[in-house]
């Protein structure tokens, strides 16, 4: 059974994440460039003395296939490189796989992630 | 004089071995070698005006700066150079058209070096409004402008002053050594006057009325623009002194204090005030403690060249949140970097002048009495009131034929490919913009007014 799981995490953790998730064996992501928003609702700055509100925030969307037992690992590995306790962290989730083939191979399933 | 019959060539030959040939041609290559760094100046503006607006519409200004330059050499040429400089009556000069007989020249200078030190000017005054206008304006109507202000706008004012017209024969002459009201208070009005006929970019103020900042899309740009335009300065007011001489040392270090403490100014006036040392705002504070000091460059101590730089810094700051409120809306400053502080730098020859000479009286703050200040103020009233109504009339004429302001769909699509045919940044590098907006596929959705 294999399972994706999503993360969409601050910019700036990129590379902690990566060490992470090598750390718990993971041997591909694939990376996103994303812009959104949470319960905040994004944030205030000011440019030459006048506000403007940043709705979209930039973040980065990390894909993982993974093993369905290794689900836990991967989430913790994300959320303890990803984590500063600053609003703005993201999220992460995890959904089924219903089937999944390496092009180069042919494998199928777990033997593919 | 062979300078005006004949070539350079013949010139050198003559005289090659006099002291004074020698610096007469030390003083052409000084001004010719000054008004290219003017020139330069034009790279500044553009590089400035692009990086503090956004990335949709930057071929547009820079098409705008180019043109702004191309427009304004051909027309001082044509008819500028004869109304500024030509022999005429108080107000208006009528020879030297298309440089031809009769052009003026400066003192040891040979024609082609005045004019072209003069053009160099010219252009830096029509390129101030370009910023100001930045983002929703027709690029036909604005080259219209561009032609007119340096055809005929730009060169009356200078007429009045270094033309020898009615500022140079005040009881006490109006002195503006390098132009900080001829130059950058005639652009800067003429970027208020076309920013208040545009009116403000869509989305620039909430429903409530208050200001809401549309941000830089490139800080490196606007910043290198100012340095560029730091360097042209040192072409722009030691070479205003029209000679290779003793006096270009401490014009370069008077430029140079203003410049420094103008952007140390402006950079702790909006810290206090918004809580963060903003770039653009500091850049502009150099621009204006430049724009300052340019009318009291060769007149000020350089204690007098701090105060008015720390002055110019601190009243940039004011005057750009003043126009903000006021919904002036001026993506680059322009208004308040040219327009202000030129006012301002040209009233402070009148107080920080330390000495009485052949060009300037002693300033009010040492002790020359109120002679030099009135003068300077009615230099800097007549030619706002000029500018603000002749340029005024200009963009209400322009606006009322060819149009003066793009439609609210081009406007939020950016000018570039509807003005230009092509984007600034291609589609490769800006993914997200449809590098061809499609035609009647509706105007301004709700979201993309907020």
């Amino acid at each position: 059974m294999v399972k994706l799981v999503t993360a969409v995490v601050k910019p700036q953790m990129l590379d902690a994440v990566k060490e992470g998730l090598r750390a718990v064996g993971v041997q591909g992501l694939t990376v996103t460039e994303v812009r959104g928003y949470g319960r905040q609702g994004g944030h205030t700055e000011t440019y030459r003395g006048a506000e403007y509100v940043v709705d979209l925030v930039p973040k980065l969307r990390i894909e993982v296939l993974c093993p369905s037992e290794n689900v836990g690992r991967v989430m913790e590995a994300i959320r303890a490189a990803a984590h500063t306790g600053k609003i703005g962290d993201g999220k992460v989730w995890v959904v089924d796989v219903e089937q999944l083939m390496r092009v180069r191979t042919g494998e199928l399933g777990a033997e593919a992630t | 004089m062979a300078v005006l019959s004949g070539g350079s060539a013949a010139f050198a030959q003559d005289a090659s071995t006099t002291a004074e040939a020698v610096q007469t041609n030390l003083d052409n290559a000084f001004v010719l070698a000054s008004a290219v760094l003017v020139i330069f100046m034009q790279a500044g503006f553009a590089l400035v005006e692009a990086g503090l607006t956004r990335a949709k519409s930057v071929a547009n200004i820079m098409m705008k700066n180019l043109m702004d330059f191309c427009a304004g050499a051909v027309a001082f040429f044509a008819v500028g150079y004869a109304i500024a400089f030509g022999a005429g009556n108080d107000y208006f000069g009528s020879s030297g058209w298309f440089l031809g007989d009769g052009a003026f020249q400066y003192g040891t200078l040979t024609v082609p070096v005045t004019f072209l030190f003069q053009v160099a000017f010219a252009a830096t005054a029509a390129t101030i409004v370009s910023g100001a206008m930045a983002e929703r304006t027709k690029f036909k109507g604005y080259f219209i402008y561009s032609l007119v202000i340096s055809a005929l706008i730009y060169p009356v004012v200078v007429h009045w002053n270094w033309g020898g017209g009615w500022l140079a024969n005040l009881a006490t002459p109006f002195h503006d050594f390098a132009g900080s009201t001829m130059v950058h208070m005639t652009g800067g009005i003429a970027a208020l006057m076309g920013a208040m006929v545009l009116g403000p970019r869509i989305g620039r103020y909430g429903p409530d009325g208050r200001p809401r900042a549309i941000p830089a899309h490139n800080i490196p740009f606007a910043v290198l623009g100012t340095f560029i335009l730091l360097v042209g300065w040192y072409g722009f007011n030691p070479g205003s002194e029209l000679a290779a001489d003793g006096a270009i040392g401490g014009i370069a270090v008077t430029t140079t204090l203003a410049a420094a403490s103008g952007a140390i100014a402006a950079m702790l006036t909006i810290w206090i005030k918004a809580g963060k040392p903003d770039v653009a705002m500091a850049a502009n504070g150099m621009l204006a403690g430049l724009v300052g000091i340019t009318a009291g460059t060769a007149a000020v101590s350089n204690v007098g060249a701090l105060a008015i730089g720390t002055a110019a810094g601190v009243l940039v700051v004011a005057s750009v949140l003043l126009f903000d409120r006021l919904h002036v809306d001026d993506p680059v400053g322009a208004i308040s970097v040219h327009g202000v502080c030129g006012a301002f730098g040209t009233i402070a020859v009148g107080l920080f002048a330390t000495e009485d000479t052949d060009f300037w009286s002693q300033g009010l703050l040492y002790g020359g009495g109120v002679g030099q200040l009135v003068s300077q103020v009615i230099g800097v009233v007549a030619v706002a009131v000029f500018v603000a109504v002749t340029a005024g009339l200009l963009f209400l004429a322009i606006k009322a034929t060819v149009g003066l302001r793009v439609s609210e769909e081009e406007e939020l699509a950016g000018l570039d490919v509807f003005e230009h045919g092509a984007p600034g940044y291609g589609p490769d590098v800006t993914p997200m913009v449809p590098a061809v907006p499609i035609a009647g596929a509706g105007t301004a959705p709700a979201s993309g007014r907020l």
